[in-house]
């Protein structure tokens, strides 16, 4: 069963026509990453799916549909979402960032300090003035509290000092054997260590989704990520 | 010294009824930025509520009966609120043109469905006998229904900042006020937070309406306009959203009104209306307002 399988979905912004009869299937118990160049659409497409911007087309969680559905519902059917731009709440503490997330009656935060211990540390610091990797791992530990049926997780390394973005990569990882992930990445190397379904996306649409391994020799899908000689 | 003691603690009281009319404004347009025109009207709602209770239901005007009155005439402040953002403004988030129109329009309506049914002449608010006496400060001689005022928004100031800092709903409000699409994406249904702010925001102001016709020594529908406009500078004193920058904002903007009525008959308005414009040139987001959403 696919965990989140989009029919045809298109999104206008602003006049413009953002994506364009994306169709795509994302498989559960997998990490898929969703790769292509700035602008093509993959923040969008995660937006559409969380119901943050208005979008035609089918969107199924599990075979089941979420299309029109609030966001907030979209979230409680058990989608964890980390945004782009970290969307922490900077006035909040740490402690409250986490609080704020939980919706299950047994929040995993075993699971969170053990992949982030320095949180524990600082739960009454407020969040705006921790570091751009401790606000990540923030950000990524609201999504893993609860007991969520895949995470979505948009640049997760985005912006970061290279110690903090193999820190990410490495909880990540264990993340992924946690749960469905579908990944939004730049950083080829993290995606190669974790991902074992990949979508790639140009110019609004999808033009290759399936096994990292049939995208080696895929000259075109490259050249369309702007990569040459395979993702090694 | 006497006149200064008497002109500050009566300006403090004033300030106090702005801090009522302003906190729901600050706390609705700092949530979910509507700008809510009506919001008069919940402070009006409140006032002929409150009288309602105390020349229909209650017999005596005693202390029983005024705070009685401040109790339903907040509780009816806020249902109507409730009912407002229920029925009105839950379609138009997003669409601020639409509800800028759309709360004028019921204001208008409200106002005038007032006025046809009760006129716009002043109705005196039953209140107990010891209103009228005063506390000696120094030699300055107190109105004692001046430290109601300030007893009453300190309370609901207590209680409104508790809610936000100590509670979940609280919570989900501090947080929408800077991302509420993000609460959404945390699986938070913030709609129900905003028909808190809502029901808190026309609490208070539905209180403060009993408050000011007491102040005023009468109810009349023609008291929202001037009260929802000083309601307005001490929002955007103080910095939309924040409980502190009103009531802040509401203690100098009471203060600076009686001095300046004090010393320049006439002119506490215009120095306010001045005052304004010097925020809103030098700390566009308010005195305790953040920069953005």
């Amino acid at each position: 069963m696919n965990a989140i399988t989009l029919s045809d979905l298109n999104v206008f912004l602003s006049g413009s026509h953002v994506l364009q009869s994306v169709s795509l299937e994302v498989p559960s118990n997998k990490v898929t990453a969703l790769l292509g160049r700035n602008g093509v659409g993959k923040t969008t497409t995660l937006r559409a799916i969380m119901g943050l911007i208005p979008s035609t087309g089918k969107i199924d969680l599990f075979d089941k549909s979420i299309n029109g559905m609030p966001t907030y519902k979209i979230a409680q059917s058990g989608i964890g979402y980390v945004p782009e731009d970290r969307d922490i709440f900077s006035s909040l503490s740490v402690a409250e960032n986490l609080s704020l997330a939980v919706r299950d009656a047994n929040p995993n935060y075993d699971l969170v300090y053990s992949l982030f211990p320095e949180l524990s540390h600082r739960g009454s610091q407020r969040a705006g003035t921790l570091s751009g990797g401790q606000q990540q791992m923030v950000a990524i530990a609201r999504a893993l509290l609860n007991k969520n049926r895949i995470i979505l997780i948009d640049e997760p390394t985005k912006g970061l000092a290279p110690k903090l973005v193999s820190e990410v990569a490495e909880a990540l990882s264990k993340v992924a054997n946690e749960t469905t992930m579908l990944l939004v990445e730049q950083n080829l190397a993290l995606v190669k260590s974790v991902a074992e379904h990949i979508i790639v996306m140009a110019q609004g649409s999808v033009i290759f989704q399936g096994d990292p391994n049939n995208l080696e020799n895929d000259e075109f899908v490259h050249s369309m990520l702007g990569v040459s000689g395979g993702l090694h | 010294m006497d006149t200064f003691v008497l002109i500050t603690i009566t300006g403090i009281g004033l300030g106090a009824l702005f801090f009522l009319v302003a906190s729901g404004l600050s706390l609705i347009y700092g949530l979910m930025g509507v700008l809510n025109f009506a919001h008069g009207t919940f402070l009006i709602v409140g006032a002929f509520s409150g009288l309602w209770i105390s020349t229909k239901v209650f017999t005596t005007a005693n202390t029983w009966t005024f705070l009685g009155a401040m109790v339903f005439g907040g509780v009816a402040g806020g249902l109507f609120a409730l009912i407002v953002e229920r029925l009105v403004i839950t379609r138009l988030y997003e669409r601020h043109i639409e509800q800028a129109l759309v709360t004028v329009g019921v204001a208008l309506v409200v106002g005038a469905i007032l006025s046809g049914w009760f006129g716009n002449d002043p109705r005196l608010l039953p209140t107990p006998h010891w209103f009228i006496n005063t506390v000696t400060i120094g030699k300055a001689f107190i109105p004692v229904d001046r430290f109601l005022y300030i007893g009453a928004s300190f309370f609901l100031f207590v209680v409104l900042a508790s809610i936000l800092r100590f509670t979940r709903i609280g919570l989900i409000i501090r947080a929408g006020v800077e991302n509420r699409a993000m609460v959404g994406a945390l699986g938070i249904n913030v709609r129900l937070a905003f028909s808190a702010v809502f029901f808190m925001g026309g609490f208070a102001a539905g209180l403060g309406g009993v408050l000011v016709a007491a102040y005023q020594s009468g109810v009349t529908p023609l008291m929202s306009g001037s009260w929802l406009i000083y309601g307005f500078i001490v929002v955007v004193v103080g910095g939309m959203g924040s409980l502190g920058g009103s009531a802040i904002a509401a203690l100098l903007i009471g203060v600076v009104d009686q001095f300046t009525n004090y010393y320049m008959p006439g002119l506490g308005d215009f120095v306010i209306v001045f005052l304004l414009a010097a925020v809103l040139l030098t700390r566009p987001q308010g005195l305790m307002g953040k920069v953005g959403r």
